[in-house]
Parts: structure tokens; C-alpha cells; sequence
């Protein structure tokens, strides 16, 4: 398993995405399927990034592993930020107009849809987000 | 990202490459601030975009609005993992994609 400590800052995204890419193409994962993930791994740590500390400043660990049996990419992101659990909130009507579109929750929504698994917790004060995606 | 204007300001075409993510969407709509003033006609060529989050689409549908006041935007040539994601999120009934 892979760690990756770094402030919860969105001008981080590029080092978060690049340490998780470097991961995905040791296990050979197609192209298509990464960029699935990497969207994933943006919605999390940028939600991470805007809310978890706001206004104050923190950090989030970012760990990558593998499981086989299916084969599959396992991502964990924990933070020390208010207890949020993304996954409560109520699905976006994807169906409305332009003029009537909401945008808040449409970034975990793309995740529950393109993720195999999302799980939250709340263990000692921390936010554990883990996305399993086959693979 | 690489934009062409036609002489009179009114015919904007938008070329986007790699992705479009929360770092670049931010680019894109500070750039589209200016852009796109006094633009009827605004095409947004996807053939070399292969990643959209939803801060991307947060931007794609603020320019759909903003066109819509005076003008039409379509999107043209979006890949197939591109068009997946529209479709997820409803965007391909919002925005006006050619196929």
C-alpha cells in the first residue's frame, strides 16, 4: 500500500492525480477505467479541499492498494476536517433544464456512478472515504 | 485551450485539450469571461478532451446560459468517455452536442 500525505489544497490536485496515476499503470489498468478514477479522486479531494477545513488549513491522506479476486483498485482518503458524510446527501435532479440545474452534488454523484463501491466512516475524528473500483 | 474569433467578434470556436478538470475549468472561466462577450455563435471542439469532472461541467453549463441570451453554443466532437459523462449527469439534454 502507497501513502500520499499533502495539504488539502486544490492547487494540489495535479501532485494527487499524478501519484495515483503512477500507481494505476504499475497494475495496469486501461486507460478508459483511470480516467474514471482520477475523476473520482478530483471530486474527493477537491470536496476535501473546499470544505473539510474551511476556513482554517489541514491535510488528507490519499492510500492506494490492490485487491484481487476481483482485481481491483482500492482508494482511501481520510482527513481531519468536520464530520461529513458526502454520501448522505440526496442525489441531483439530473434532469432538469439549464436554467433550473443545480451543480452542488453532482461531483459525488459521478463517483457512486462510476465507482463499484464508495463507503464513508467517521473513526477517531477523522473522514474515511474508500472508493473500490475493478479493474 | 486555443480560442479563434471570427473578424466582427461574433463566431467563436474553442478548441480544449487533455482535460478539464477543477484547475483548468478555473482557467477556462476566467478566459471565457472575456471571450465570449458579444458572441452569437460558439463552438467547442472536444476531440482532444478526454476528461471532464463536475467543476468542468460547472463551466460548460455557465457558458450555456450565458449563450443562451443572445446566441447558441454546441459542442462538437466529443469522445465516447466524454459523451459517457454527459449522459450520466443529464448534460447531454442541457447542452447542445452535435454528433
Amino acid at each position: 500500500m502507497s501513502v500520499l500525505n499533502i495539504d488539502a489544497e486544490v492547487s494540489n490536485l495535479d501532485k494527487v492525480l499524478a501519484f495515483v496515476d503512477e500507481k494505476l499503470e504499475s497494475y495496469g489498468c486501461l486507460p478508459k477505467t483511470q480516467m474514471q478514477i482520477d475523476i473520482a479522486v478530483e471530486e474527493i479531494f477537491v470536496n476535501i479541499a473546499s470544505y473539510a477545513y474551511n476556513p482554517e488549513k489541514g491535510s488528507a491522506a490519499i492510500s492506494v492498494e490492490t485487491q484481487e479476486d476481483p482485481l481491483a483498485v482500492i482508494i482511501t482518503f481520510t482527513d481531519g476536517g468536520v464530520p461529513y458524510d458526502p454520501l448522505k446527501k440526496p442525489d441531483p435532479d439530473v434532469t432538469l433544464s439549464a436554467e433550473k440545474r443545480q451543480i452542488g452534488g453532482l461531483g459525488i454523484y459521478m463517483v457512486k456512478k462510476s465507482m463499484d463501491n464508495v463507503t464513508y466512516e467517521y473513526k477517531d475524528g477523522k473522514n474515511i472515504l474508500t472508493i473500490t473500483k475493478k479493474f | 485551450m486555443n480560442f479563434e474569433k471570427n473578424d466582427d467578434g461574433t463566431v467563436l470556436k474553442l478548441t480544449l485539450d487533455k482535460k478539464l478538470s477543477a484547475v483548468t475549468a478555473d482557467q477556462l472561466e476566467k478566459a471565457l469571461e472575456k471571450e465570449l462577450v458579444g458572441v452569437k455563435d460558439f463552438t467547442i471542439d472536444m476531440a482532444k478532451l478526454s476528461y471532464v469532472s463536475s467543476a468542468g461541467l460547472r463551466v460548460l453549463l455557465k457558458a450555456q446560459k450565458y449563450v443562451n441570451q443572445h446566441g447558441t453554443m454546441k459542442i462538437i466532437n466529443a469522445v465516447p468517455e466524454v459523451m459517457r459523462i454527459f449522459e450520466t449527469t443529464g448534460f447531454n439534454e442541457i447542452l447542445n452536442i452535435s454528433k
